[in-house]
């Protein structure tokens, strides 16, 4: 999909999202967003959207919020200057490091975030979804800090390829429930999750891990994840003595890419989401959803999704299970429609490229969905010399260790040398 | 008569014989595409109106039974498109109005503007889609009323009075009465409030009431009888079709106590 609206319109979008009116009382980013649920959940999203309302920018819960930040997560996490990364590509590379935080990746802002607001709005227990495990050991976590039990739908497929994350999630105390439906990875899970909280849309909080799904997620999700972009834009200012020329962030529901460029929308910065691209451009073979897909309803709002012609859903591929997902975050979808962020994807290959480089050059393991965004960044700077290129470092490499024994480490250039 | 009315009309003469209306609902090419239309004729001889589900990818609302029917056909290649151009090759023989359960997305992906002229074309007098509220609802609404095809509202056990009368008033042909808060083939039984519920619906409503979910025998369609014009029957006969069972026994069997 290229830009969808004129410039004026797009314009008066933007400058709508900048001052923080989208999405708009119906819960629309623009065309996109909105909230299509069973009718058995309107009253469950009628609660949900009225307590997030509340509480979420209240001073009581915001409080609590920045404590468990602070003092669970770990917040703020470093930004670090690469300076080999930035030698080999002729950049000034700086890294937001959401693999610091607890659990490895940025989920766990989100997932403690909605956790405290769901014991404060008397849930009983919590469900949520997971593709690769990084929600789902989020979730397990902050449901056992907050106290309330947890169930973890995970695609038997997913569980299989990540086993891992399975055990850490029922470690920290959460059920792991897995899901022999459809495609038997993240969509599957999701729609298994609202199935599950259909049966007690009372009792239940469905703690949703990305910006997608219907109104109020999307806007949930960013609020509780926008702490990425509000850190890295002041740490930028206080160790880069400036703003970065343009930021990289990879893209599956996209909720790591919202938090990291939402506070940077109103600067000069150029924003790039990088989707995975997987092993080829023909439709199954990746799930560069913005680049090639068309808009559609899926799993509660309009977006950009990948369908055939009959509008049946179509599964995706990628190396990496956090960003094999067939739809992408409403607000994204606008984003791109105006204009104002460039969505682009990375082959499988250049993505263990990108990650192989790193490791070898600033000692970090990225995780292979954040890879993305380094094999994108990497190729700008060929073409752009001389940028400051932020890259948002979504989370930590550890659990892909099974897959990627299956791609023996190259020799590296510099002990070749 | 516009398309939405013939359903009302169906629904109220089989009240007139004394007995709940029978709307049967199968999935559209499952468990053989080629068995579609042979179904549909058998079906459509017992039932009042038959509810047709398009199989869609993502089906949300729906339990396995219905989720598997939905899979398999898909594999299979059945589609919105061919399932018309299958209802325009049987369409004289099929005098009971049908009504097209499907998501959204399908239809989205059609355009509605055209699904409105092909579905009044091939007999289809009305749709209900789990995955659209009220709310939402516009713009389907509006494309589907040019055409005096009704957009079927759902309601639930949870849904509050008064948003209940918005849904009564807003639907056309028939309301959907969800009986149990839960997705489609639960195997728990009819809640014990289920009179309380229908007969609260009933009251609000100008148009029949039809009630679905779990309704898996004789005693079933009875029980939801006494308060709602009609019984939805969804995933228990799925699973006779599963079975490779004879549906036009097994939906007679569901009215042998009633009428």
């Amino acid at each position: 999909m290229s830009t969808l609206f004129a410039a004026e319109e797009a314009k008066r979008l933007l400058d709508a999202m900048i001052k923080g009116d989208m999405p708009d009382a119906r819960g629309r980013f623009g065309p996109f967003g909105g909230r299509y649920v069973p009718e058995t959940l309107v009253p469950a999203f009628d609660r949900l959207e009225a307590g997030v309302k509340e509480h979420l920018h209240a001073p009581g819960f915001q409080a609590e919020f920045q404590r468990e930040l602070r003092e669970w997560v770990g917040r703020p996490t470093a930004l670090t200057f690469a300076p080999q990364l930035s030698k080999n590509w002729g950049a000034e590379v700086w890294i937001k490091r959401e693999d610091l935080a607890h659990t490895g990746a940025h989920k766990i802002n989100n997932a403690i975030g909605q956790a405290l607001l769901a014991k404060r709005l008397g849930a009983k227990r919590v469900i949520a979804e997971t593709g690769a495990g990084q929600h789902g050991v989020a979730s397990a976590a902050a449901c056992a800090r907050v106290g309330l039990p947890c169930s973890v739908y995970m695609g038997a497929v997913d569980m299989a390829r990540q086993a891992p994350n399975v055990d850490r999630m029922r470690r920290l105390g959460a059920e792991v429930v897995a899901v022999e439906t459809g495609d038997k990875t993240l969509r599957a899970a999701i729609d298994e999750a609202m199935r599950e909280w259909v049966t007690d849309p009372d009792g239940i909080y469905y703690l949703l891990g990305s910006a997608v799904g219907a109104h109020p997620y999307p806007y949930l999700v960013r609020e509780l994840q926008a702490v990425i972009g509000r850190e890295a834009r002041q740490q930028m200012l206080d160790q880069a003595g400036g703003l970065p020329d343009v930021a990289f962030a990879c893209v599956g529901g996209g909720s790591n890419a919202i938090g990291l460029f939402y506070p940077l929308l109103a600067d000069d910065i150029e924003l790039i989401g990088v989707e995975a691209g997987g092993i080829g451009d023909g439709l199954g073979e990746n799930a560069a959803t913005l680049a090639t897909g068309t808009p559609g309803v899926l799993q509660g709002a309009y977006t950009i999704i990948l369908q055939d012609d009959d509008g049946q859903v179509q599964e995706t591929q990628s190396i990496s299970a956090g960003l094999d997902y067939s739809g992408v975050g409403p607000e994204h979808a606008l984003l791109q429609a105006t204009g104002r962020v460039k969505y682009i994807s990375a082959r499988d290959s250049d993505a263990l490229d990108a990650l192989e480089e790193l490791c070898a050059s600033e000692g970090i393991l990225t995780a292979l969905e954040t890879a993305h965004a380094y094999a994108a960044a990497r190729e700008y700077a060929k073409k752009n010399p001389r940028k400051r290129i932020l890259i948002g470092n979504s989370g930590r490499g550890d659990k892909d260790m099974p897959t990627l024994t299956q791609f023996p480490a190259r020799t590296r250039r510099h002990e070749s040398a | 008569m516009k398309a939405h009315e013939r359903l009302s009309a169906a629904i109220s003469a089989a009240n007139d014989k004394g007995r709940p209306a029978l709307v049967p609902f199968i999935t559209a090419g499952y468990p053989e595409p080629k068995d579609f239309i042979a179904t549909l004729k058998d079906v459509a001889s017992v039932g009042d109106v038959v509810e047709i589900g398009i199989p869609f990818s993502d089906p949300m609302a729906d339990g396995m039974t219905i989720q598997r029917s939905s899979f398999i056909a898909l594999q299979k290649g059945v589609s919105l498109k061919w399932i018309f151009e299958q209802l325009d090759t049987a369409q004289r023989d099929i005098d009971v109005p049908l009504v097209m359960m499907s998501y959204l997305n399908p239809l989205l992906a059609f355009g509605y503007e055209a699904l409105a002229e092909r579905a009044l074309a091939s007999g289809v007098c009305g749709f209900i889609v789990p995955d659209l509220p009220f709310e939402e609802s516009d713009e389907l609404r509006a494309a589907l009323e040019a055409h005096g095809l009704g957009l079927i509202q759902l309601v639930t056990p949870a849904t509050p009075n008064a948003r209940l009368k918005i849904l009564c008033d807003a639907s056309r042909g028939f309301v959907y009465a969800v009986t149990i808060t839960g997705i489609t083939g639960g195997g728990a039984g009819l809640p014990a409030d289920l009179a309380d519920y229908l007969a609260r619906v009933a009251s609000l409503s100008k148009i029949p009431v039809c009630a679905g979910f779990g309704i898996r025998a004789a005693a079933d369609v009875k029980a939801v009888g006494q308060h709602a014009a009609g019984a939805i029957v969804g995933s228990a006969l799925v699973e006779v079709l599963e079975r490779g069972e004879d549906p036009k026994s097994f939906l007679k069997s569901l009215l042998g106590d009633a009428s």
